[in-house]
């Protein structure tokens, strides 16, 4: 029913978990990857990285993860375009459930990523696809010459208003605070473009709209004041959260969600179970720093596996030395 | 493009998703598109499944920006499901296999 135990299993396909694959494949490993039936992780959702090392002139988020996922076939990762529906990481053997079948491994890297947070106001998931998106590079195209509105003040907030101005005759930038956590080069480069105008200090309340995004409703977070925003495409650009739902419970979490990991390294509070990537990480979240944390995880459940084998070969000879010593009675 | 899927067009929308005897399922995806990469294997998969009921049908929003249009597809991908010329179903975004099975096990 269940096939042999294997060395690791891999579970996410973004930066991490594919560089934790390139490295385990090396190890002679042969680890099993469970990329989720869509691979790539949030790069397949930008444009082009400019900031991913040894590409001078960047590359397409989407390109990128494409060469990672050939790198990590090359050296004979098995990768799988299966969903993980749960996880049992907390005996000697842990097991993956994919497709209702269980896949057993000694060891297992978590690199789920973090996925877009919403602002959970009425109108938000029912017009999710007609003018409510997450995802400026996917569907920027369809707001040409129209006024539309980003929600957040962060890097990505700022990137995708940016982006957006090449379609969009005006964008809103909406924020609650008056500060920006963005980056100063990222917001001098918003902030310096014609089309996009500051609404800060302001909550969205509700999205409006029948079949299609009509407008916004806002209230002003220090006078309470209520006011509409006409605008027919709204982008949330709030943050992440990790995708750690499936491994509560088990490893431990911090009160975000963020997979907890033993400082320096990549263990979690769980034996032989690795993170990395996006679902453990709150303060940089680079596809490069992913990467980076993939392949110290991939060397840290390599180091786990070859401590194991050895605690086990004193074991089996320390049982074998009794079984062999003469019966005294 | 796929070995599963058929490429429609403005010109081939009529006969080959509208008149159609079988289900059709139409992707609506643009080449720039991400999410659209990502699903376009698991769209394969589903065509070779169900080649019996179901014509996966690829169609490029840039290159027939009416038909997008016509059916106020506002985000990509998005998968409308076209029953004796009707749209019945519509998923927007990236899902897993399991999920677009789902969300047309009422007709398969």
């Amino acid at each position: 029913m269940t096939e042999n135990v294997r060395e690791v299993i891999i579970v996410g396909s973004g930066p991490a978990g594919y560089t934790a694959a390139v490295y385990a494949a090396r190890a002679q490993l042969e680890p099993l990857v469970f990329e989720g039936s869509q691979f790539g992780g949030a790069l397949m959702t930008t444009t082009e990285v400019e900031n991913y090392p040894g590409f001078r002139d960047g590359i397409m988020g989407p390109d990128l993860m494409e060469q990672m996922r050939a790198q990590a076939a090359r050296f004979g990762a098995e990768l799988r375009a299966e969903d993980v529906e749960a996880f049992d990481l907390t005996g000697d053997v842990k097991s993956v459930t994919v497709n209702g079948k269980q896949h057993r491994a000694k060891a297992v890297i978590l690199a789920m990523g973090a996925q877009p947070r919403y602002l959970q106001v009425p109108g938000e998931q029912r017009l999710l696809g007609h003018g409510v998106s997450s995802c400026a590079t996917c569907d920027g195209f369809f707001f040409r010459d129209q006024d539309i509105a980003v929600v957040g003040g962060g890097d990505s907030a700022m990137e995708e208003a940016t982006f957006l101005t090449r379609f969009a005759r005006s964008v809103t930038i909406v924020h609650r605070r008056a500060e920006f956590r963005a980056s100063r080069i990222m917001l001098a480069r918003a902030q310096a473009n014609q089309k996009i105008r500051f609404m800060t200090g302001a909550v969205v309340t509700e999205v409006h709209g029948d079949g299609a995004v009509t407008g916004l409703a806002l209230r002003d977070t220090a006078t309470g004041e209520e006011t509409k925003l006409a605008v027919t495409g709204v982008f949330v650009a709030i943050g992440h959260e990790p995708r750690s739902d499936l491994v509560r419970g088990q490893v431990e979490v911090d009160e975000d969600g963020y997979v907890r990991t033993a400082q320096p390294g990549t263990a979690t509070s769980l034996d032989g179970v690795f993170a990395a990537g996006d679902l453990v990480d709150r303060t940089y979240r680079q596809a490069v720093t992913a990467a980076g944390t993939g392949c110290a995880a991939s060397i840290d459940a390599e180091r786990w596996l070859a401590e194991r084998a050895h605690k086990h070969a004193e074991q089996t000879e320390h049982a074998e030395q009794t079984a062999l010593a003469p019966a005294t009675t | 493009m796929g070995a599963n899927t058929v490429t429609v067009t403005e010109a081939s929308f009529d006969e080959d998703v509208l008149q159609s005897d079988k289900l059709v399922l139409v992707d609506f995806w643009a080449t720039w598109c991400g999410p659209c990469r990502m699903v376009a294997p698991v769209l394969e998969e589903i065509a070779a499944e169900h080649s019996d009921t179901l014509t996966v049908a690829k169609l490029d929003i840039d290159q027939n920006p009416s038909l997008a249009r016509d059916y106020r597809v506002l985000s990509v991908p998005t998968l409308i499901l076209f029953k004796g010329g009707e749209p019945v179903k519509q998923i927007v975004g990236a899902k897993p296999k399991t999920a677009l099975l789902n969300a047309l096990a009422d007709y398969l």
